[in-house]
């Protein structure tokens, strides 16, 4: 099929949707074409969530227009897309876990007799169905007595049977293994050789190859590109990703002052299901940068680092002692500080005010009993925000009204109250607007030149490149390069993350 | 099997093994005399727990149960005796009036996002308070409809009583049990349990099945409300304190998770039952406090729940 037959079913031209302050999406184009499976790609934050909310009809584009086979239409909810024809799958079922299989297929359009639902036709249909998509289970179990791959097949059933015109996946694959992908991926194949229009997410770039036609890639809210798969590799991928351009630099000039010191943190053999052991040194004063796909382990890492997750195996030394870290609670007290990837939801305490926030973990850190009084909290907290650059109207206005640059900051500075020896970040710049990146980069390279060790997880490889040590990249849950000094330049990261081992310096 | 019916299985063998226990203790009791005062002496109990089982099904809970049936014993008698009214046109109103009172609940459960727990304590101290209004003392019914009422019935065979509100609360169990798991508002009841967002995504108006199952579960009330008005002939506005929670725990031993999506209308029925046992065994034995209906019912209510909780807590998985 050429691109000339090629006919766009569901088309969005020109979106645009502002949250507050922040464009979630700028002058975004996207087509999906009858018969194809179209990838749509992009980091966190990227703009894809919200462009398929807005394709499903959750969302209300501030700007621009929905075209379905070439007519505009405005969708009020999702239910609405549905009557159109557009059909989602989300990662988490959302179906009926109480329920039958085949009353989760039929569900508001079951056959009645003298009012009342007539169950035998519900399943022989339900079991008819399901046999076109080569599935043969008892359809009167509840549907949360099967996998999530039979769950995900029976929930495309559903919308395909509803719509039949546009099919969104919204990562399908996330929790499934191996097997149940391929089987996941035949059914696909199956629909798009009938010529449903298929619009595929997901963070696996090995699953866009094996099945897409065409990807669309967002970055920070614009499209950077739309193209057909057989033109591209990994790495082009991976770069229009994660990269504005190839062309920054790593800046050795900020870290030559640097002396390394001591090892302060060692983490041996540390692992976890679904995790590769790790060795990890990190020294006095140095930044480990990681750089990686979502998906790819980076938050798992730090997760089981701060015991939020529990090691299976492998130990941990600080200053050469070994400590054992089951929960976050050790973490605090080994002098290590964490500052989460998504700061609303595990980081700020929101309708809290600023002072308490500062001070939160260091008074867990005392206990009950050693009560912070009132003058030593605004001291502390003026402290830090001076010390950071914190721009709060008053220290005891909830932080929930700051900007995203600031909360992060009042993060950093809860941290740097209880004095750590090893600071974990994840994603220090997500949601924060794009000016603000710098002021976060700098506070980084600052608390390196104090002498704090510290460990950050970011996708803006400019960021990363700007002020780490060393970059260990990660990829399927492995950590599998590990880069330092003169070898820290943005082409050798993207390799390393698309995974073309001839080019990657060892 | 499915999970679900385990619990019910479970509430089932429970229910016999007690009854047999009972038996063999007071042979008396295996009678249709003794059934039928069971059926009599339950009716307005099983009913209230029938509109219960919906709400629970639905991942809510009612609290104003008990005073929806003291309102309408109260209002059912000032429209007899003080406004002169048929009985069967009181009744109308009065079922009319608790139906539109769940709506409204209902009504601001879904629109205004309260949990149901506030909507529905709210409601108890209103339908409560309103009743001490309408009259505070105890109003006696004396209509001829009344007493033609407490005096047909049914005689089975051995001489029991099978008597109209007997009959009234089978019917409701008949009717639910068809509401429940053979039409799609039952469908959609189930599935505001399991998951109202999945739901919503899946076409179920949630707004009018909200709206419906507070309707249904006042409405019932109001039902046994008359049943508890025909039982004692008269209107008090404390008449059916706590029932309630009676109707909870039956609902909970029947086999419902409380937290809704799983369940069987059925399964009330024999929870209501249980109760009823342990209560007729309480007079039978003459020497019991009757607080040990209470305790009975406490560690049924405790054992229930350790029962759903393993249960539920890890499901088979097929491929």
């Amino acid at each position: 099929m050429t691109d000339a037959a090629a006919r766009p079913v569901l088309e969005a031209r020109g979106i645009v949707k502002v949250f507050g302050q922040h464009r979630a999406l700028d002058n975004v184009d996207f087509a999906a074409n009858a018969g194809e499976v179209h990838a749509l790609l992009g980091e966190n934050g990227a703009g894809k969530s919200t462009l398929i909310k807005i394709l499903t009809g959750a969302y209300h584009p501030d700007a621009g227009e929905l075209l379905l086979d070439g007519q505009p239409i405005h969708l009020r909810d999702p239910l609405h897309g549905q009557g159109y024809g557009i059909g989602t799958v989300y990662q988490e079922v959302n179906l009926l876990p109480n329920r039958s299989v085949s009353e989760n297929l039929f569900l508001g359009r079951q056959p009645t007799r003298f009012g009342l639902v007539d169950r035998r036709r519900i399943d022989a249909q339900a079991r008819d169905l399901l046999s076109r998509y080569g599935l043969d289970i008892d359809v009167r179990a509840e549907l949360s007595e099967y996998s999530v791959a039979v769950q995900q097949i029976v929930a495309i059933a559903r919308a395909v049977e509803l719509s039949g015109k546009v099919l969104v996946l919204d990562e399908p694959t996330a929790s499934l293994d191996r097997n149940e992908v391929q089987r996941l991926f035949e059914v696909v194949r199956g629909l798009k050789a009938k010529g449903l229009a298929i619009i595929f997410i997901t963070h696996f770039l090995d699953q866009v190859f094996d099945l897409a036609d065409r990807v669309t890639i967002l970055r920070n809210g614009r499209k950077v590109a739309t193209q057909r798969l057989d033109t591209l590799n990994t790495t082009d991928v991976v770069r229009m990703m994660l990269g504005k351009d190839v062309a920054f630099e790593h800046h050795p000039t900020a870290l030559t002052g640097s002396t390394r010191g001591q090892v302060r943190v060692a983490f041996k053999g540390l692992n976890r299901k679904g995790l590769a052991p790790f060795d990890l040194a990190v020294h006095e004063g140095e930044v480990v940068g990681v750089a990686g796909l979502l998906g790819s382990g980076r938050t798992e890492v730090a997760r089981l680092m701060f015991g939020v997750d529990g090691a299976e195996g492998g130990e941990i030394l600080v200053d050469g002692r070994p400590v054992t870290i089951r929960n976050p609670a050790q973490a605090v007290a080994a002098g290590f500080g964490f500052c989460p990837e998504d700061r609303k939801l595990d980081g700020i305490f929101g309708d809290l005010s600023v002072r308490e926030n500062i001070i939160i973990a260091l008074q867990a850190k005392l206990g009950w009993f050693r009560a912070l009084n009132r003058e030593d909290q605004v001291e502390l907290a003026g402290r830090y925000a001076e010390a950071l650059d914190i721009r709060a109207a008053n220290h005891d206005m909830p932080v929930k009204l700051l900007s995203g640059g600031n909360q992060q900051k009042v993060i950093l500075a809860r941290w740097l109250a209880i004095d750590p020896t090893f600071l974990i970040l994840d994603e220090p710049t997500r949601g924060i607007d794009v000016g603000a990146h710098a002021e976060i980069v700098r506070t980084i390279n600052r608390l390196r030149e104090e002498g704090l060790a510290l460990f950050v997880i970011s996708s803006e490889l400019d960021e990363v490149v700007a002020y780490s040590n060393r970059i260990v990249v990660m990829r399927d849950r492995e950590m599998v390069a590990e880069l330092a000094g003169p070898d820290i330049a943005s082409d050798a990261i993207v390799q390393a993350i698309a995974g073309t081992p001839q080019e990657v310096r060892p | 099997m499915t999970r679900s019916l385990r619990p019910l299985l479970a509430t089932t063998l429970i229910f016999l093994f007690a009854y047999l226990l009972a038996v063999t203790q007071h042979p008396a009791m295996f009678s249709t005399r003794v059934l039928g005062n069971f059926l009599t002496d339950n009716a307005f109990l099983g009913i209230a727990a029938v509109g219960m089982t919906f709400v629970i099904l639905s991942g809510g809970i009612d609290l104003s149960v008990g005073a929806v049936i003291g309102f309408t014993t109260v209002l059912i008698a000032v429209l007899i005796m003080w406004l002169s009214l048929h009985p069967l046109v009181a009744f109308a109103i009065a079922l009319t009036v608790a139906a539109c009172f769940g709506a409204v609940m209902g009504a601001a459960i879904h629109y205004l996002k309260v949990p149901s727990f506030i909507v529905t304590l709210a409601g108890m101290f209103l339908a409560r308070g309103g009743a001490s209004v309408l009259s505070p003392d105890s109003i006696g019914i004396q209509h001829a409809f009344y007493s033609g009422v407490s005096k047909s019935y049914i005689l089975m065979p051995g001489g029991g009583r099978l008597t109209v509100v007997g009959i009234i609360m089978l019917a409701v169990f008949a009717v639910a049990i068809l509401l429940a798991h053979r039409t799609r508002f039952g469908s959609n009841v189930y599935a505001l349990g399991g998951s109202e967002t999945s739901a919503a995504l899946m076409g179920v108006p949630v707004a009018r099945t909200t709206i419906a199952i507070y309707a249904l579960s006042s409405f019932l009330a109001g039902l046994a409300g008359v049943v508890f008005s025909l039982y004692t002939s008269a209107g008090y506005s404390l008449n059916a304190l706590g029932v309630e929670l009676d109707a909870i725990a039956a609902v909970v031993i029947g086999g419902t998770l409380l937290t809704g999506g799983y369940g069987f209308v059925a399964g009330t029925f024999i929870g209501v039952m249980l109760q009823g046992l342990v209560q007729t065994y309480i007079v039978f034995d003459g020497t019991l406090s009757s607080w040990w209906t209470k305790i009975v019912v406490g560690v049924l209510l405790f054992m229930f729940i350790v029962l759903q909780r393993l249960v539920f807590r890890a499901g088979p998985r097929r491929t």
